[in-house]
């Protein structure tokens, strides 16, 4: 234990070697110059060390990052640009999302079919049929499915997004990254399901012979919206979660209200014109519609509800962000 | 702008407790009512502002990282050293970036590479190969540096052939050495590490010191958290004790080492307390001293696994006429509470003691424990009514390592074996040949032929 002090008086080298029995160092001289297996003495080593770093200091490397550490005060900066680093990290939570997803599960990626299969299914019996609710000129399970498949997405996105501090709560107390990465890549991850959706409507398309029209090279711009929109949600609920778990109960209550004030099962033309601007408060109305319309041709262009339901969904983007920020700091303490 | 790598000033850090002492103390109905009526609404004003909302806002605090301000140069080693509690951990995550400072600043130069618990991230349904990758990026390694370092990784961890195999099915051994694997073979200018050594069978514990030292060599900045002291003073030239928060040695290695080891704070070999007056205890008994010892009387921090483990106290009895029960606690370095051992000396049980001085010698056989480090809890309590008269937690610690040189409980098994205990068993083998009939009786072997047992 205390052999360090004589260790100095050794003047050939000196190999340390732990002895099991009593856990102090056995000293063994070697006359052999073998540089690998010689090791100095702590002390000796550690000045060495010292004149070689002191000697790299007087060139510093300029890529050597420094990383101020202090108490934030108010509401502090994004660090979009420390996301951006980790970006990396964002596609292998995806990665693992979905692989664990899929490993875990029996149907893999069947569910991303069946569950707006089935629902779709239900929706045209009681809100097609018996509801005769109208459906913009397409057939009902169409226009059902048209807003089922981005429901799905935001919903999955929703829940997801909301317990991934949760689920991550192991890694956030004892490893350093973005805490943002967690909510953002669970919102991604749910982009292949939606994928896998996708080729659902293709084939009720071709089945009920509806042809897609020219504007449906502006579906990714709704799905951006859609991502947007629930990103924003996401980073609110999941910084709520981490200190206050009544967000779990509230999430499937939140889904059953967003369900229903999002035009799913219904089409927005059922309200008048200005009323429709109010609705797209609603940024999944804009979602929804824009979806409908792009993809199906139903309705007309929505362009007021679009503008809307954008400046809505961004907003909440940028006050989700700033919001998760100023709470961030905690996440460790009260995990 | 300095020569420093890491320079830290003044960096405290308070935690609050949720304590009900305080929370009745001075409210009276009418405040109890008003707060009730205002809650809901401060509440909601505190969610927005993003403060933390504590149920009860009567809380007490306590600096768990209290005024410390230290420089690291480029290439130094630093051993952080102190008990359980005393703000390692703390100091690590707010370098880490895991949590933030209360007051108080670091400045940090290089990249940051931390490892506080090894293996957080691994996904249990993820093969090996796959984990590498997934644990790479958590710790901050580009796509292209796993890559580069994959063969030596997987050669490091030893388990070519289980790449494939979710890690569910990898024993805690194969995990733990995947884990080291990959984060010592990250590259980052500076290295935090927490205990890390305390992983693995003996073997693997030695394969990790030498790639700690090398670590070292290649001029990189290390702050490295261990209980224990040997590693310590072999891996660091320098050490920073701390107590309660704040820096209370600073210097050389083996120098601090040595003053923490002998001044009674540290959790070694031996405690004994001088002073009557301030030992733990009251009027009916105090406790004077705790040790660790050999079969022999010898005192010893470290043993074989085949060895047997004394752990005696020492305490005066200054009101006669109680019947005592001394018992030691055992916890390991992961607060798992290995067992509890009480004194059932015949002479003493049940029988009122007469004022005077005590030893309580426990002695754990050979081949019992499993290999690491044992935190003892030292404790005596009277029945009728039952009182606790001490319990001093952390009182003593040894380790338990494995030497392979003599017949243990691992037999021909030379990878990690795992759990608290690791006692030898008797086993014994049935055989009846495949052609032999129904009827014949099974042999059976005895159990103590072909290996040694141990006093």
């Amino acid at each position: 234990m205390s052999s360090a002090g004589q260790m100095k008086t050794h003047a050939t080298k000196v190999r340390l070697r732990p002895t099991a029995r009593d856990g102090k160092w056995e000293h063994t001289t070697s006359t052999a110059p073998d540089k690998e297996t010689s090791v100095r003495t702590p002390h000796v080593a550690g000045n060495l060390r010292h004149q070689g770093a002191l000697r790299n200091t007087s060139n510093p490397a300029a890529d050597v990052p420094v990383t101020i550490i202090k108490p934030t005060v108010g509401w502090g900066r994004l660090k979009l640009n420390e996301l951006w680093e980790f970006r990396e990290l964002v596609f292998f939570f995806i990665w693992r999302d979905i692989k664990v997803r899929y490993k875990q599960t029996v149907l893999g990626a069947a569910w991303a079919i069946l569950q707006p299969l089935l629902t779709m299914i239900v929706f045209s019996i009681f809100f097609g049929r018996l509801g005769r609710i109208p459906s913009d000129g397409v057939p009902y399970p169409l226009f059902a499915l048209g807003g089922l498949v981005p429901w799905l997405f935001f919903m999955n996105g929703l829940s997801h997004g909301a317990n991934s501090l949760i689920e991550n709560e192991r890694l956030i107390k004892k490893v350093f990254f973005p805490r943002m990465v967690a909510p953002i890549s669970s919102v991604l991850s749910g982009l292949v399901d939606l994928a896998v959706a996708f080729c659902l409507i293709v084939v009720a398309m071709i089945y009920y012979e509806v042809a897609p029209p020219p504007q449906v090279i502006l579906v990714p711009a709704f799905i951006l919206l859609e991502v947007v929109a629930v990103t924003g949600v996401a980073l609110w609920l999941s910084a709520l979660n981490v200190q206050y778990r009544d967000v779990r109960y509230i999430v499937p209550f939140l889904g059953y209200l967003w369900l229903f004030t999002s035009p799913i099962a219904y089409p927005t033309s059922l309200l008048s014109a200005n009323w429709q601007l109010v609705y797209a408060i609603n940024p999944m109305v804009g979602v929804v519609e824009g979806m409908r319309w792009a993809l199906l041709g139903a309705g007309n262009p929505p362009v007021g509800i679009f503008v809307v339901s954008s400046l809505v969904a961004v907003g909440m983007l940028v006050s989700g962000a700033f919001f998760f920020r100023r709470v961030e700091r905690n996440f460790a303490d009260v995990a | 702008m300095s020569g420093y790598a890491i320079s830290v000033s003044d960096l405290s850090k308070k935690y609050q407790i949720r304590g009900p002492k305080t929370a009745h103390a001075y409210s009276t109905l009418r405040d109890t009512i008003s707060n009730g009526v205002k809650a809901p609404f401060r509440r909601i004003r505190q969610i927005v502002r993003g403060e933390r909302v504590s149920a009860s806002q009567n809380s007490e605090s306590f600096w768990a990282l209290d005024g410390v301000t230290f420089d690291i140069r480029p290439g130094e080693i630093i051993g952080l050293v102190g008990r359980n509690g005393a703000g390692k951990s703390t100091l690590l995550k707010i370098l880490s970036r895991i949590v933030e400072p209360t007051r108080g600043q670091a400045e940090i130069h290089g990249r940051i590479g931390s490892l506080l618990e090894i293996g957080t991230g691994f996904h249990p349904e993820l093969t090996g190969r796959e984990n590498i990758y997934l644990y790479g990026a958590l710790l901050g390694m580009r796509h292209r540096e796993i890559e580069r370092k994959y063969d030596e990784i997987v050669a490091f961890a030893e388990i070519e052939r289980f790449l494939d195999t979710p890690v569910k099915h990898y024993s805690s051994g194969m995990y733990m050495r995947l884990a080291f694997a990959v984060a010592a073979h990250l590259e980052t200018e500076i290295l935090f590490v927490d205990e890390v050594l305390a992983v693995g069978d003996g073997r693997f514990q030695r394969k990790c010191m030498a790639k700690m030292e090398d670590v070292g060599h290649q001029g990189r900045t290390v702050i490295f958290v261990s209980h224990n002291m040997a590693a310590v003073t072999r891996l660091c030239p320098r050490a920073i004790l701390l107590e309660k928060g704040r820096i209370r040695d600073d210097g050389p290695a083996h120098e601090v080492v040595g003053r923490y080891l002998s001044s009674g704070l540290a959790c070694g070999a031996v405690r004994t307390w001088d002073d009557p007056a301030r030992a733990p205890g009251g009027d009916v008994a105090r406790l004077r001293a705790v040790r660790v010892e050999t079969i022999d009387g010898a005192i010893a921090e470290t043993f074989d696994m085949a060895e047997p483990i004394c752990i005696a106290m020492e305490f005066d009895v200054i009101k006669g006429g109680e019947i005592l029960l001394p018992h030691f606690h055992l916890m390991t370095s992961d607060g798992i509470h290995a067992f509890t051992s009480i004194d059932i000396d015949p002479n003493w049980r049940r029988r009122p003691r007469p004022p005077g001085r005590y030893i309580s010698r426990m002695t754990i056989p050979g081949n019992m424990l499993s290999e690491g480090t044992m935190f003892v809890e030292a404790a005596l309590i009277t029945i009728e009514p039952l009182t606790t008269q001490f319990h001093v937690t952390e009182v003593v610690a040894f380790h338990v390592t494995e030497s392979y040189r003599v017949e243990c409980a691992r037999g021909d098994w030379e990878g990690e074996m795992g759990g608290v205990v690791r006692p030898m068993l008797p086993w014994t083998t049935q055989y009846r040949p495949l052609n032999a009939g129904v009827n014949e009786p099974i042999s059976s072997t005895t159990p103590v032929s072909g290996s040694r047992t141990f006093a």
